[in-house]
């Protein structure tokens, strides 16, 4: 089967919408302009030649109005792909998302709806902390919202035309080490991610993680760059013997709790790894569901191992000190295995 | 002409090519892959960080962008400690927490640079309402780029700045794009500085690649506001030579118009009158360049040969 990278992948999903649906356009900064980039990370290359400006629409350093423009569109039935730069700046337009997106269907009593895609490249990558933050986990406590955070090229596409086609806001958190290079900049320290992706057309339900490794001694959930570096500590675990499963949920919300649960009623132990900020992130909130729903089969207690609670530093030594690692992922398991 | 010393304006120069031979330096130890991260350069846009600058005292201070290292140079900030920030090393004047995007130094005025388009001009301002509650006559400069202005916290800064009367200075260095995008796509107006007019303060257009009119134009702003007069928005037309970071080949932009603003070089065009002015020779020109060479290869030397952080230090500061 043929080998894209996510940057790929993503390009592909977008141009398949926009061909099937007029309604799809997509609202960024330096996304469209000839010579230029195709956004940040040369996601939308080639499509300001294909569909046109008016579809493919260049706008200011202007992130309030960028979410909310595509908030009103998208009220009115269009289907907006928005997207950010960094998803630090989604803060910029925090009153947008948090308080218009989320809200303004449910308080209409379900008049309207929001059928908005939200594009944020998320996870650091040695700029220092205005554009390093992994934010996915924080925007689960906003009520309206769905995330989704995509770990390989074939999920990032499937994924993408799903939230596409979804009638919700969406925000959709793509990790900048993970774009691949060809084709997109290479970032340092980048994972060189080319993944399977058939020809012909499918998607994936929002909702639905998978198992990306089956094991029977321990669970770990991981997410994006995390779910690689325990992919690569499940490899030399298994090699002394240690089974790992690991989980990649996929999409925060809706989030697939069954199939986590399940796996921790085989494994009996759960790890999850997570380059969110420890304290009250994502981690967390899969720990309580795993303490309130399944804590009659853990043989351990529950570990998390996230990036630390603080901005994230500049310097490579400091960056690489608070963000996890395959060798602290590895040393997790074999704490709790004693 | 304004009026200024010889030494003034050999400082202005000196301090033009300090920035110019630091950035060049510093994109070949890029190259070479010494440089962590990537870099937002300043080359081109010199005279407008040095025209401002060279009006302030040490303890005015300024706010600025992704793009520091020209401010940070200006307005004193150690070369050294620049340099060792660049390099992620603890001597950094950032303790290696910021990076290239993050420089600043208290101690000589200048805020840890903040790279959120358009964040640090509400900030500039309240940086001015503690002056001006106490009375210091003491400034601040804000600097930001041409994509900032479209962005509301720009809006809502000069109106607050407007209506507070507050001793800030708002200069924006229009290098026609923010990042990719030329600003005939992103604005209407011809230029930036009217849209002061709709928050009831001066709006002033200057020649960003003519130091001496930069100056003229921040003195008259900076008197200004230390007379309790409020603020102004200056506009300096200027040119960035370098993509928008370093990874970006700038491929957008049309050679002619590169070419164009490389012929009217702050630098260049600075020591042409300097020597017409006699106030410089050839022979000083070089004496002064390779002392201000022999200062970067030392700022460089102290980077290279400093220690990284220790890793735990990562999690100090957090909280004061
Ligand atoms: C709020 C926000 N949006 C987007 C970006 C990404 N970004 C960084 S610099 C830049 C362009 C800034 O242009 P301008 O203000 O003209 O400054 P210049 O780079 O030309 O110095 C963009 C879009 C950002 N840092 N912050
Ligand atoms: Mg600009």
């Amino acid at each position: 089967m043929r080998r894209l990278t996510i940057a790929e992948a993503i390009r592909e999903a977008l141009r398949e919408e926009m061909r099937k649906d007029p309604n799809v356009i997509l609202i960024g900064e330096d996304i469209g302009i000839p010579g230029g980039w195709g956004g940040p990370f040369t996601v939308t290359q080639g499509l300001a030649e294909e569909f046109g400006h008016e579809r493919v629409i260049d706008t200011p350093i202007s992130e309030t109005g960028i979410v909310g423009m595509a908030i009103g569109a998208a009220i009115m039935g269009l289907r907006p792909v928005a997207e950010v730069q960094y998803c630090d700046f989604l803060f910029c337009a925090m009153d947008q998302i948090a308080n218009q997106a989320a809200k303004l269907r449910y308080m209409s009593g379900g008049q309207i709806k929001i059928p908005l895609v939200l594009r944020a490249p998320t996870g650091a990558t040695g700029r220092g902390a205005q554009h390093a933050q992994s934010l996915e986990g924080l925007f689960i406590n906003i009520s309206g919202l769905k995330i989704v955070a995509p770990s390989t090229p074939y999920d990032a596409k499937g994924l993408l035309k799903s939230s596409i086609r979804d009638d919700n806001p969406v925000l959709f958190f793509e990790h900048k080490l993970l774009y691949g290079s060809k084709g997109a900049r290479k970032e340092r320290g980048g994972v060189e991610l080319l993944g399977e992706v058939p020809e012909e057309e499918y998607t994936i339900p929002l909702g639905v993680a998978d198992i990306k490794r089956e094991g029977k001694d321990i669970t770990i959930v991981a997410k994006l760059l995390m779910l690689h570096r325990t992919l690569e500590a499940a490899e030399e675990l298994e090699r002394d013997g240690i089974s790992v499963e690991v989980i990649d949920p996929r999409t925060l919300v809706p989030l697939d709790k069954e199939t986590i649960i399940n796996s921790v009623k085989k494994t009996n132990r759960i790890l999850i790894v997570d380059e969110c900020p420890k304290t009250g992130g994502w981690a967390a909130e899969i720990s309580a569901i795993i303490v309130e729903e399944a804590m009659d089969y853990l043989d351990a207690p529950i570990k998390r191992l996230c990036t630390s609670d603080v901005p994230i530093p500049f310097s490579p030594v400091l960056e690489g000190y608070v963000i996890p690692t395959k060798d602290r992922i590895i040393q997790a398991v074999r704490e709790m295995l004693g | 002409m304004i009026e200024l010393s010889r030494e003034k304006l050999l400082l202005l120069y000196r301090q033009m090519l300090s920035i110019r031979l630091f950035e060049d330096r510093v994109y070949q130890l890029f190259l070479l892959g010494m440089v962590p991260s990537t870099l937002h350069q300043y080359q081109g846009q010199e005279a407008v960080a040095v025209g401002v600058c060279a009006v302030l005292n040490r303890d005015d201070f300024i706010t600025s962008t992704h793009r520091p290292h020209g401010h940070a140079i200006a307005k004193g900030v150690p070369m050294k400690r620049i340099a060792a920030e660049l390099f992620g090393k603890v001597t950094g004047c950032c303790r290696a927490k910021g990076g290239s995007m993050h420089i600043g130094d208290y101690s000589v005025g200048m805020l840890p640079a903040i790279a959120i388009v358009g964040s640090g001009i509400p900030i500039a301002n309240g940086v001015a309402l503690a002056f001006k509650l106490r009375k210091t006559k003491q400034v601040v400069v804000s600097f930001f780029g041409d994509g900032a202005t479209n962005n509301g916290s720009f809006h809502e800064a000069l109106n607050m700045g407007a209506i507070y009367n507050l001793p800030v200075i708002y200069v924006c260095e229009n290098n026609f794009y923010g990042a990719s995008t030329h600003i005939s796509k992103v604005m209407k107006l011809e230029n930036i500085a009217d849209r002061a007019s709709a928050y009831g303060i001066p709006g002033v257009v200057v020649d960003g690649m003519d130091v001496l009119e930069v100056y003229r134009v921040a003195s008259e702003a900076v008197n200004r506001a230390r007379e309790g007069e409020g603020p102004t928005l200056i506009e300096c037309k200027t040119y960035r030579y370098s993509g928008h970071s370093r990874s970006d080949p700038a491929n957008y932009r049309p050679k002619e118009e590169v070419e164009f603003w490389k012929s009217r070089d702050p630098i260049f065009q600075f020591k042409k009158k300097l020597l017409e002015l006699d106030v410089l020779s050839e022979k000083e020109d070089n004496r002064i360049r390779s002392e201000v060479e022999k200062e970067i290869e030392e700022a460089i030397n102290f980077a290279i040969e400093s220690p990284l952080p220790s890793p735990e230090i990562a999690l100090e500061d957090v909280y004061a």
